[in-house]
């Protein structure tokens, strides 16, 4: 791991702290198996707010510590390692993006400060189809009056259930599949024609489809400049996909040492199942996938705090290498257990579940290495 | 090199087909639903009475056991017979009459093992479906060292008395009976390990169900406390039941290659795939994952290749060839691999686990992509698999 800051290893150790002690995997079972809707425990997430989490890059301005992002890294690879539910990822990450990044003044001041001390969650309303294609965006948003009116769906919307907001790509011209004419709202969830179903996810996190009937909103719930969202949007998307990739370097460190202790203590033929020499080479191999991860998550993450012109290959590179890490590692993890890794009881399975998951939002390896080639000019 | 005459075949084809178009039940050309699985027993529910009707049918005619002697209830049918079968079966895209442990595996030992009195008390009920099988081999010290269980089995004079416990026994809960690997000599590794057959409304026999992270309970913890179990359900010598357990897995490895762990229901991946990720200029649009489902189809294609001719050179030499070692591994594989690429093509539709907003047939999906991570574990894990093939086939021996 590349030098912290004093802040850094406190901010780290106290995640590692509070994450053991109040969000262990146990608790994740727990949500699942009471059914939650909103898929988190809001007292969790309030605590989060109250140890600075939420708004770890948000403007001090706007109540935040603006750390930077390599900072909330920290954080979001700890939460991960429990596979902690929490709208970090959604609401600190992406939504404090959009809004740092490209709000005016007004909506700063209305939801920044919220957003720090964990007071809103706000999901990313941004995909159409089953895979992520920011610029398919089709949702139609008409004038109408000084305001607008939407009129579209958005499925697999990430806390979907529990947000009080949602950061909506809407076309407002061109046809779908170009970058031009797509601009970002922020639709409170209470406005009239919009609702949402909740789906039951495999790891069981709180998404729903969200559904816009003519809903009309002000001129002031466009975030940035109309028909001009996409730049902003792939710059928020770069954050998330950054964060989400050391999230899921955390759950891949997990799922890898619980793997590792039980190469050490399973013993089969007489002896601990790690002697075995074709075990140890793949846990080697999974290793060096797991450092290589590592820089590829600290590059993107350093590079987003030092504005560094490399930014957006930096993040699919992160996010890519994180979905293959994370892929390998949690198959892994089931098959080096044997029949206790398929069962419900042992949280391999939960680790796979949630790989997935994480592996397909803000893009998957096959689309960000496709982007990557495209940025890199081949 | 045939055991019928080619003419003789054709006229068997043809009365086979008509006997087939004439018996079997057209209510059963719907999809089949995992509940609907025939696997009979003496607690089998048939939501269609047709799916017994048929069962009952191909049973009378020993076809459910195409091969076994008509003497236990079996069809008598040469290989080339069986396969003629076989293929009108898969013309008619026939359901399964029966699934059965009792009929993958433990008939085919018992064929070469047992005693007369077994043969005829325990074959014919498993040809009709009456009785249904689990196998107790796997225990919690004892898996890919399957030799090192510790199941006890005593010899009480007129009885034996077992004491112990199974784990990841399939269907336990459902079974009628089991066919059971117990410890009889502990002064001995292998050799103390006999083969037994007793009925699971023993007294002090408890399954347990275990849920797998697909939902579902297909497997228990069987506990065995002072069960009784009398002394001709003994397969074999005492002491000499690792001959047979290992026969029987093969019997298993090759079933589950043959079925090809039962993928391919369903959706076809490229349909999948051009539906969720779209078509551009008639291709999957997605470059990447097109040239990954062509990788896994080729890879398909050259399994179902090995596969025949695995089974044409194993029958001119009248032994296993080497091909037939690897193709558990393969099957493995191939059914993971083709899972993976369907969860992935279907996108967030593969992620679902129940309820509105999935399609129930990407829900399905990801039940058996989840399923499918247990193919490289169940009846043998691949690492045992290739050590079996770096050792026996290729001469590698371990570093002394
Ligand atoms: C879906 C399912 C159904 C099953 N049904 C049945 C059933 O009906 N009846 C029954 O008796 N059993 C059943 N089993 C159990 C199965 O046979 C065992 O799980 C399997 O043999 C592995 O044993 P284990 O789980 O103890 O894993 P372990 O043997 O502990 O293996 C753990 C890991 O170590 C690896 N390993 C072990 N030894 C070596 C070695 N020498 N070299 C390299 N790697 C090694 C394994 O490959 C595995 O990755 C079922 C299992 C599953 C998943």
């Amino acid at each position: 791991m590349a030098v912290l800051t004093e802040e850094q290893v406190m901010l780290k150790d106290a995640a590692k702290g509070w994450v053991s002690e109040r969000s262990p995997v146990s608790a994740l079972r727990k949500l699942r198996d009471a059914d939650v809707d909103v898929g988190f425990d809001r007292a969790a997430w309030a605590e989060m707010g109250q140890m600075g989490w939420a708004g770890v890059v948000v403007p001090e301005t706007y109540g935040g510590s603006e750390f930077g992002y390599r900072s909330l890294g920290l954080v979001l690879e700890e939460t991960g390692r429990t596979l902690t539910n929490s709208p970090l990822v959604s609401t600190a990450l992406f939504a404090a993006s959009v809004l740092t990044l490209g709000a005016g003044a007004a909506q700063k001041e209305a939801w920044l400060g919220r957003i720090a001390e964990a007071g809103a969650v706000i999901a990313p309303a941004i995909d159409e189809h089953a895979h992520h294609a920011p610029a398919a965006t089709a949702l139609a948003a008409t004038r109408s009056g000084d305001g607008w009116t939407l009129t579209g769906k958005k499925p697999f919307v990430l806390d979907g259930m529990a947000a009080d907001a949602f950061i909506v790509a809407a076309r407002t011209s061109g046809k779908p599949g170009e970058e031009a004419g797509i601009t970002l709202f922020l639709v409170p969830a209470s406005a009239p024609g919009l609702s949402r179903t909740r789906l039951k996810t495999v790891d069981s996190r709180g998404a729903a489809d969200v559904s816009f009937e003519g809903v009309a909103v002000g001129a002031d719930t466009v975030i940035g400049q109309a028909d001009q969202g996409f730049g902003l949007l792939d710059q928020a998307l770069d954050r998330a996909r950054a964060g989400l990739a050391a999230e899921m370097l955390g759950q891949a460190s997990q799922a890898f040492e619980i793997t590792l202790d039980y190469l050490k203590t399973r013993v089969q033929f007489g002896q601990v199942i790690g002697t075995f020499q074709s075990l140890q080479h793949r846990a080697a191999k999974m290793f060096t996938e797991l450092e290589m991860t590592r820089s590829c998550v600290e590059a993107a993450l350093d590079a987003i705090d030092s504005n560094g012109n490399d930014v957006r290959a930096l993040c699919s590179l992160a996010k890519a290498k994180a979905s293959e890490t994370v892929h390998l590692v949690s198959n892994e993890m089931v098959q080096m257990h044997g029949g206790i890794g398929m069962t419900d009881a042992h949280d391999a399975g939960l680790y796979m579940k949630r790989a997935r998951v994480s592996e397909a939002l803000f893009g998957g390896a096959s689309f960000h290495r496709d982007r990557y080639a495209t940025l890199m000019g081949y | 090199m045939t055991d019928s005459a080619p003419t003789e075949l054709d006229a068997f084809r043809a009365e086979t087909r008509a006997w087939l178009e004439q018996n079997y039940p057209r209510s059963l050309d719907a999809p089949m639903a995992e509940d609907d699985a025939p696997w009979g027993g003496r607690r089998a529910k048939w939501s269609n009475p047709d799916a017994k009707l048929w069962l009952d049918r191909m049973a009378a005619k020993g076809w459910t056991a195409p091969t076994w002697p008509t003497a236990y209830g079996g069809g008598g049918l040469s290989a080339e017979q069986n396969r003629v079968l076989q293929q009108e079966l898969i013309r008619l895209k026939a359901r399964p009459a029966l699934m059965s442990f009792g009929l993958w595996m433990l008939g085919p030992v018992l064929l070469e093992y047992a005693t007369e009195e077994q043969k005829q008390k325990f074959l014919p009920p498993i040809v009709r479906g009456e009785i249904r099988w689990c196998q107790g081999y796997s225990e919690p010290g004892a898996g890919s060292d399957l030799a090192g269980l510790q199941t006890r089995c005593e010899d009480q004079g007129d009885h034996y008395l077992v004491n112990g416990q199974k784990v990841w026994t399939s269907y336990a809960d459902q079974a009628d009976w089991i066919f059971c690997l117990v410890r009889t000599d502990t002064s001995k590794k292998h050799e103390g390990i006999s083969f037994l057959l007793f009925d699971m409304t023993t007294p002090g026999v408890e399954p347990r169900p275990i849920k797998l992270i697909s939902g579902s309970s297909p497997f228990c913890e069987t506990f065995f406390d002072n069960v009784k179990v009398p002394k001709d359900q003994l397969v074999g010598r005492l002491n000499g039941g690792w001959d047979i357990a290992k026969r029987l897995l093969q019997y298993e490895r090759q079933n589950i290659s043959a079925s090809g762990f039962g993928g391919g229901a369903g959706p076809e991946l490229e349909d999948v795939a051009k539906a969720f990720v779209g078509v551009s200029g008639g291709k999957i649009a997605d470059p990447d994952l097109r040239a990954r489902i062509a990788e896994h189809r080729m890879y398909a294609k050259a399994f179902a290749l090995t596969v025949r001719r695995a089974e044409a050179e194993s029958k001119a030499a009248k032994g296993p060839s080497a091909a037939t070692s690897i193709i558990k591994y393969a099957a493995a594989k191939m059914n993971q691999d083709r899972s993976e690429l369907m969860v992935e093509a279907l996108g967030t539709q593969g992620l679902g686990w129940e309820g509105e907003g999935f399609d129930p047939d990407a829900l399905k999906a990801t039940r058996a992509w989840l399923r499918s991570k247990g193919n490289s574990i169940e009846g043998g894990t691949s690492e045992v698999n290739l050590n079996v093939v770096a050792k026996r086939v290729l001469g590698l021996l371990d570093h002394q």
